[in-house]
């Protein structure tokens, strides 16, 4: 997306935060590159609004040491960095009393934003029309559209969202997508936190996946597939009745795991894959098409999470 | 300093949106209108000035009304903001936990001002204004709206410190309720009720002197009611604060004193907490 620099807009070390004797981050570390859009995945209460409020200086880690533009976010001492940041809260709570368009005007005065650009955003997110009414009358999605509105004021270099769409409907999901990309465009960095994995697949580059407070894998989707060693599935469609034949041509340690007249439904490993890919094209005309499909963002998650527990 | 201005602005305008700024103009309004027309009445042949009057009985009055007030204003300020969740955001921004602390505090004794100026100011120019009668003991009315406004700021730093450090918006009401009840109702009943029991006098001037300037509220009703000569006549406490060696900047350093601890507790409460 854009170039990546040494050194890391986010930077966590050894991160561990208790409250009292539970621990609800647990030895947390990891970089974060500028330009990078990086997902955190993870069960209710994994600890992931936690590791968000210690990088906002909300919370200070109980050890370990956590960087944010820097400097460390730690209790006022790097408040004027906020003005690069945007924050979506999960549920976000804005001023009820207040009209839409006074809340993005109060927000856009502490960052110093003018209020041509805060006029716009009103409109981004689909706002003007509602911009005077208060905020105490809005929907869900319209306080969540507010929200993404604050968190976009004065086109913040990093930004952390958690649960952004909650409460979104289809159409504004993917309209905050593209204005997220927009914003990716001109070199922001995003840290979002989300369970709608099968929305971020696609946009994020990378995945930290997380377990009551420790971080059971990562790395980019790909590097995801091959950590967790799931099968590929291969789909091939043959002439009608020829299926049977298809099978026992392809040998009998494939892992066939349905077949009917016309197709069979293949699974195999992702070393083996090619191999078999192979084999499938030295069928000829026997075979009419072929669709692989890989496993699926929730699969791996929930590989990780299964392997967790056993 | 825009920062401040920023944040202090939204409080002033929270304070016009759900009308409480005309709340309290219009009862320190009635409170200062009633007070003065039935005030007029007893003063008859008595070298006393019908302003000197007013300021007697709406000083006694105040003492009750405007640490309520205060307290109304400032009990929820920062409890409200951590309990809807609204803190997180703000501190989100680029501004310090001290900002937030000041920004409310100066937005919250403009308020005050306004219900001050207006309710008590504008009420007795109107009624000068209309009945002609004389601007004599001004001076005293201008100090009685001064401490008036100083004794707000106190319990706005009180409520806020109550803010900071209960977990529950109800808590903090009951806790400013307590607080109010202590400093304005309790403690004078005890003094009151020691100082009568006080038979062979052990209590001396200087420790009744240390007991008024301890409590905010009796330092304003010892300014207000016994500071000016004509005044502490008509009130029947002559001489009480020159004789208690309380003079007026002493008793303003004081009250000023009530403002800046509370505060600066409420920051370094506040620098600690964990959102």
């Amino acid at each position: 997306m854009t170039q990546l620099t040494n050194q890391p807009v986010v930077s966590l070390d050894a991160v561990s935060k208790s409250y009292g004797r539970e621990t609800v981050v647990s030895d947390v570390s990891f970089n974060i590159q500028s330009g990078e859009c990086v997902v955190l995945v993870g069960h209710n209460g994994a600890g992931k609004t936690t590791l968000m409020k210690l990088m906002l200086g909300l919370t200070r880690p109980t050890s370990g040491s956590v960087e944010v533009l820097g400097g460390n976010p730690a209790f006022g001492k790097a408040v004027a960095q906020h003005k690069n940041l945007g924050y979506l809260p999960e549920s976000v709570a804005l001023y009820e009393a207040m009209s839409g368009r006074e809340v993005l005007a109060f927000f856009a005065r502490l960052k110093g934003v003018s209020v041509v650009d805060y006029e716009q955003l009103l409109e981004t997110v689909g706002l003007a029309d509602a911009a005077k009414r208060r905020v105490g009358t809005y929907s869900k999605g319209m306080r969540q559209r507010l929200g993404l509105a604050q968190a976009m004021l004065g086109n913040p270099r990093l930004l952390f969202l958690d649960e952004p769409t909650t409460g979104l409907d289809p159409g504004l999901r993917h309209q905050f997508y593209e204005l997220i990309e927009g914003l990716h465009e001109a070199g922001a960095t995003s840290l979002i936190s989300s369970h709608a994995l099968s929305e971020v697949e696609a946009r994020a580059n990378r995945f930290i996946i997380m377990k009551s407070g420790v971080v059971i894998a990562s790395g980019t989707l790909d590097e995801l597939y091959l950590q967790a060693a799931l099968p590929v599935r291969l789909k091939i469609a043959v002439a009608p009745g020829l299926a049977g034949s298809v099978a026992e041509r392809l040998g009998s340690e494939i892992n066939i795991s349905a077949i009917s007249d016309t197709t069979l439904s293949v699974s195999c490993f992702n070393g083996d894959k090619m191999s078999l890919v192979r084999r499938i094209g030295e069928l000829g005309d026997l075979v009419d098409d072929l669709q692989i499909k890989p496993p699926k963002l929730d699969e791996v998650y929930s590989h990780f999470m299964n392997r967790e527990l056993s | 300093m825009k920062m401040l201005w920023t944040l202090a602005l939204k409080e002033l305008r929270d304070g016009f949106r759900n009308r409480w700024v005309a709340a309290a103009i219009i009862v320190l309004g009635i409170l200062a209108l009633v007070l003065s027309v039935l005030g007029s009445a007893p003063t008859g042949s008595v070298r006393v000035s019908e302003l000197d009057i007013s300021v007697i009985s709406l000083a006694s009055l105040s003492v009750y009304l405007i640490p309520l007030i205060a307290l109304m204003l400032s009990y929820d300020a920062l409890v409200g903001e951590f309990e809807r969740g609204t803190m997180m955001l703000l501190l989100a921004y680029p501004v310090t936990r001290w900002q937030i602390i000041m920004g409310k505090f100066l937005g919250h004794v403009m308020i005050l001002s306004i219900a001050i100026v207006v309710g008590y100011g504008g009420t007795i120019v109107a009624l000068t204004l209309v009945s002609g009668s004389g601007t004599e003991g001004w001076q005293a009315y201008a100090t009685m709206m001064a401490s008036s406004l100083v004794l707000g700021a106190v319990f706005v730093a009180m409520g806020y410190l109550v803010s900071v450090t209960v977990r529950e918006r109800a808590t903090a009401a009951g806790a400013a309720i307590g607080l109010w009840l202590v400093f304005v109702v309790l403690y004078d009943l005890l003094l009151f009720g020691v100082l009568t029991m006080d038979e062979e006098q052990q209590i001396g001037q200087q420790l009744f002197s240390m007991l008024m300037l301890a409590n905010p509220t009796d330092s304003y009703r010892v300014l207000n009611l016994s500071l000016f000569e004509g005044i502490s006549e008509a009130a029947g406490i002559a001489g009480v604060a020159s004789e208690a060696g309380l003079s007026g900047t002493l008793l303003i350093s004081s009250m000023l004193a009530w403002i800046i601890l509370p505060l600066v507790t409420t920051l370094l409460v506040f620098q600690r907490r964990e959102l």
